[in-house]
C-alpha cells in the first residue's frame, strides 16, 4: 500500500521515539499534569440510534481502550457522528434523538434509568466539528466556562488550569498575553484549540472529538495531530475523521462505518487496530474506502 | 449599437424605479421632519411663555393658563419603566420557554396567541383594566402587598381601579407581545453551536440557558427592551382611561397620577384657550424628544454591548 508508506514511516518513527522516552518532554509532560491517570474504557453493546422513527445507525458494538485513540471513519451519511455522539448523550439532545442498546462507562451503563446525562457529559467531553467558542466571553473565561458549573475555585487555582490546559492544547505560547481579549478574536485553528482547552479544563475521562480539524488549514490541522498525541497520554480519545491519512497518522484503533444500500442505517463494518484497517483490511469494501476507491 | 447606448445610459426602467424608491424613502425623512416642525410651530405660544422651565415646573392651572410638563415627564416615565421592569422578565421566560422547551406546536400556537395580543386595540385594554384587571389587583394583590412593603410611601394609601398601579400592570400587559416575540426571534437566533458547547461542559439547561445563550443574545434583548419602553411611554387610550388624569407628582403607586400621552388624550378637545392647546402641543413635542433620547440611547448600548455576537467566528 503505497500511499500510505509515508505515513507509515512516520508512525513507526513516533512509535520508537515513544518507547526511547523523548525524556526531556516527559519531564515536562508530568509537570505540568496532575498525576491522576484519568483514562477509561467505554464499551459499546449493539447500540442503535433513532432520530423519531428514522434508525441512523443499527447494532453497534465496540471496545474503546483507555489512553489509546480511536479513529471512526467512512463515507458521508454512515452515522459516525450521530455514534460519537450516542457516547456522551448528546444524541438526546437533537428533536427525537433516542437509543437502544448499552454504553458502558467504566462498567456503568450511561443511559442506565438514574444516570443524569449532565454528568455523563462531564465525564465524556467533546469537541465540535466547527469551532465554537462563547464569544462574549474572554480566552480565559472560555476555558474556564465548564469549571464554573461545578463549584467556585481560587483564582490561583483557575490560572494554573488554564495554563496547563491551553499548553496541552498547543495554544498557551500564541495566547498568554491576549487572556483577557474576546475568545471569537483568534483564527478558526486556534479557536478550536480553545475549545479543546475548555474540554480538557474540566478533566473528563473521555474525549470525543467529531472532525476537530476538517474546517482548518494544514498547519492548524498539524497542530491539533501534536496536541491529541500528547492526549492519549493522559485520556481516552475517540475521533471521528474524514481524512483517512489523518485517522492512520494518529490512531491506534480504526472503526469503518458504512450503509450498504441507500436508506438503511449504518453500520459498524469492520473494527480493528488502526494497522490492520489500512495495511490488510478484513473486508472489501474498507479496503475500497481506505485505498480512496469511493467515498 | 443602440443596445450598447441603451446600457450605458441606463435602462429606463431602472430608472423610474431608482427615482421612485429615492423619493419614497425622502417622504419617510419629510414626514417625520413636518411632524417635528409642526409641534414646534404650534406650540410656540408655550414655549415662548414658559422657555425651558417647563421641564421642572409641575405648575397645572388652566383658568390662569398657567402649566409645567414635569408631572407628566414623570408619570410617563414611572408607569413606562415599571411595566418594564414586571414585563421584562416574564416576557424573556415566554421566549425560553418557547425556544429551548416547548414543541414545536405549542409554539406555533403561543405565537399566534402573542401576535394576537399585540393587535387588541388599547381601548379595549383600558375598559379591561376598569372592570377586571383593577378591581382584582385591588382584592388580591395589593393587600399582600401591602401587608409586607405597606411601610413604602410607595405602596400606601387604598387601592383604587383607577390608579397608576393598574395603569402600570395595563401597560405590562400590553408591552408583554413587544418583549416576548422579539426576544423569541433572538434566542431562537442563537446558534445551536452555542448550545452543545455548554451542554458538553456538563451544563444543565438552565446553566446552558443563562451562561451561553443569554449572554450571546444580550444586545437583541436590550433592543426588545428598548422598543417596549418607547411604546409603553407613547401609549395612549388604555392609560387616559385608566390612570385617572390627576396632574400631580404621585408618591404611591395606588394614587392617581397622569403620563403626557394621557393628558394630552383628556384635554385636547375641550382645552379651553390657545395657550392650554398649545401647551399640551410642547406636551408632545417633549413626548417625541423622549421617545428619541429612548431609542437612541438603546441603539449606542447595542452597540456597545454587542461586541460579542456580531464578530462572529472568524476562520
Amino acid at each position: 500500500m503505497r500511499i500510505f508508506g509515508e505515513t507509515k514511516e512516520r508512525m513507526d518513527k513516533r512509535q520508537a521515539d515513544r518507547r526511547q522516552g523523548a525524556p526531556g518532554e516527559r519531564e515536562v509532560q508530568t509537570r505540568t499534569a496532575p498525576a491522576v491517570e484519568r483514562a477509561q474504557e467505554m464499551v459499546v453493546e449493539n447500540l442503535s440510534a433513532y432520530y423519531g422513527n428514522f434508525k441512523a445507525i443499527t447494532d453497534v458494538s465496540m471496545h474503546i481502550r483507555p489512553n489509546k485513540i480511536t479513529a471512526l471513519i467512512g463515507p458521508s451519511g454512515c452515522g459516525k457522528s450521530t455514534f460519537i455522539r450516542t457516547l456522551n448523550r448528546m444524541h438526546e439532545v437533537a428533536p427525537g434523538g433516542r437509543i437502544e442498546g448499552r454504553v458502558l462507562l467504566d462498567g456503568e451503563d450511561i443511559y442506565a434509568r438514574d444516570v443524569d446525562p449532565v454528568r455523563v457529559r462531564r465525564r465524556v467531553g467533546m469537541v465540535f466539528q466547527k469551532p465554537n467558542p462563547f464569544p462574549t466571553m474572554s480566552i480565559y473565561d472560555n476555558v474556564v466556562a465548564g469549571l464554573k458549573l461545578t463549584r467556585r475555585r481560587k483564582k490561583s487555582e483557575l490560572d494554573e488550569i488554564v495554563e496547563r490546559t491551553l499548553r496541552q492544547a498547543a495554544l498557551w505560547d500564541e495566547v498568554k498575553n491576549k487572556l483577557s481579549e474576546s475568545g471569537t478574536s483568534l483564527s478558526g485553528g486556534q479557536q478550536q484549540r480553545l475549545c479543546i482547552a475548555r474540554t480538557l479544563a474540566v478533566e473528563p475521562e473521555v474525549i470525543l472529538m467529531d472532525e476537530p480539524a476538517s474546517a482548518l488549514d494544514p498547519i492548524s490541522t498539524q497542530k491539533i495531530e501534536d496536541a491529541m498525541e500528547e492526549l492519549k497520554e493522559r485520556y481516552t480519545v475517540v475521533i471521528v475523521t474524514h481524512n483517512m491519512q489523518q485517522a492512520a497518522r494518529i490512531s491506534d484503533y480504526t472503526g469503518f462505518f458504512y450503509i450498504e444500500n441507500m436508506g438503511d442505517p449504518g453500520r459498524l463494518w469492520e473494527f480493528d487496530e488502526t494497522d490492520k484497517i489500512f495495511s490488510n483490511p478484513g473486508r472489501k469494501e474498507t479496503e475500497d474506502y481506505v485505498t480512496g476507491r469511493f467515498g | 449599437m443602440d443596445l450598447f447606448k441603451q446600457l450605458r445610459r441606463g435602462n429606463p426602467g431602472d430608472a423610474i424605479f431608482k427615482g421612485l424608491a429615492v423619493l419614497f424613502g425622502l417622504s419617510l425623512l419629510f414626514i417625520s421632519g413636518l411632524v417635528v416642525f409642526e409641534l414646534w410651530y404650534q406650540s410656540s405660544l408655550s414655549r415662548g411663555e414658559f422657555g425651558w422651565s417647563v421641564l421642572w415646573s409641575t405648575e397645572w392651572d388652566p383658568p390662569g393658563e398657567r402649566f409645567g410638563a414635569l408631572q407628566f415627564i414623570y408619570g410617563t416615565l414611572v408607569t413606562a419603566l415599571g411595566a418594564l421592569l414586571l414585563a421584562g422578565p416574564i416576557g424573556i421566560g415566554i421566549a425560553a420557554f418557547l425556544v429551548e422547551i416547548a414543541p414545536r406546536r405549542v409554539d406555533r400556537v403561543v405565537g399566534i396567541v402573542v401576535e394576537t395580543l399585540a393587535a387588541v386595540p388599547s381601548v379595549v385594554y383600558g375598559l379591561w383594566g376598569i372592570f377586571v384587571l383593577g378591581p382584582f389587583l385591588c382584592s388580591y394583590v395589593a393587600p399582600p402587598l401591602q401587608a409586607v412593603l405597606g411601610w413604602l410611601p410607595l405602596f400606601s394609601g387604598p387601592c383604587r381601579s383607577y390608579s397608576v398601579f393598574t395603569a402600570t400592570f395595563i401597560l405590562a400587559i400590553m408591552i408583554l407581545p413587544t418583549v416576548a416575540a422579539i426576544s423569541r426571534d433572538v434566542i431562537r437566533a442563537v446558534p445551536d453551536a452555542q448550545r452543545e458547547a455548554m451542554l458538553a461542559l456538563g451544563a444543565t439547561r438552565w446553566e446552558m440557558f443563562s451562561r451561553a445563550v443569554l449572554p450571546y443574545a444580550k444586545s437583541g434583548i436590550v433592543g426588545a427592551f428598548a422598543l417596549a419602553l418607547g411604546r409603553a411611554a407613547g401609549e395612549t387610550m388604555a392609560l387616559a382611561i385608566i390612570i385617572g388624569n390627576a396632574p400631580r407628582i404621585f408618591t404611591s403607586l395606588f394614587d392617581q397620577g397622569a403620563t403626557m400621552a394621557s393628558i394630552i388624550a383628556a384635554n385636547f378637545a375641550n382645552a379651553g384657550s390657545a395657550m392650554f392647546v398649545s401647551f399640551l402641543i410642547e406636551l408632545g413635542l417633549i413626548l417625541f424628544a423622549i421617545t428619541l433620547i429612548i431609542n437612541v440611547s438603546a441603539r449606542l448600548l447595542v452597540w456597545t454591548v454587542a461586541s460579542g455576537p456580531s464578530g462572529g467566528i472568524r476562520a
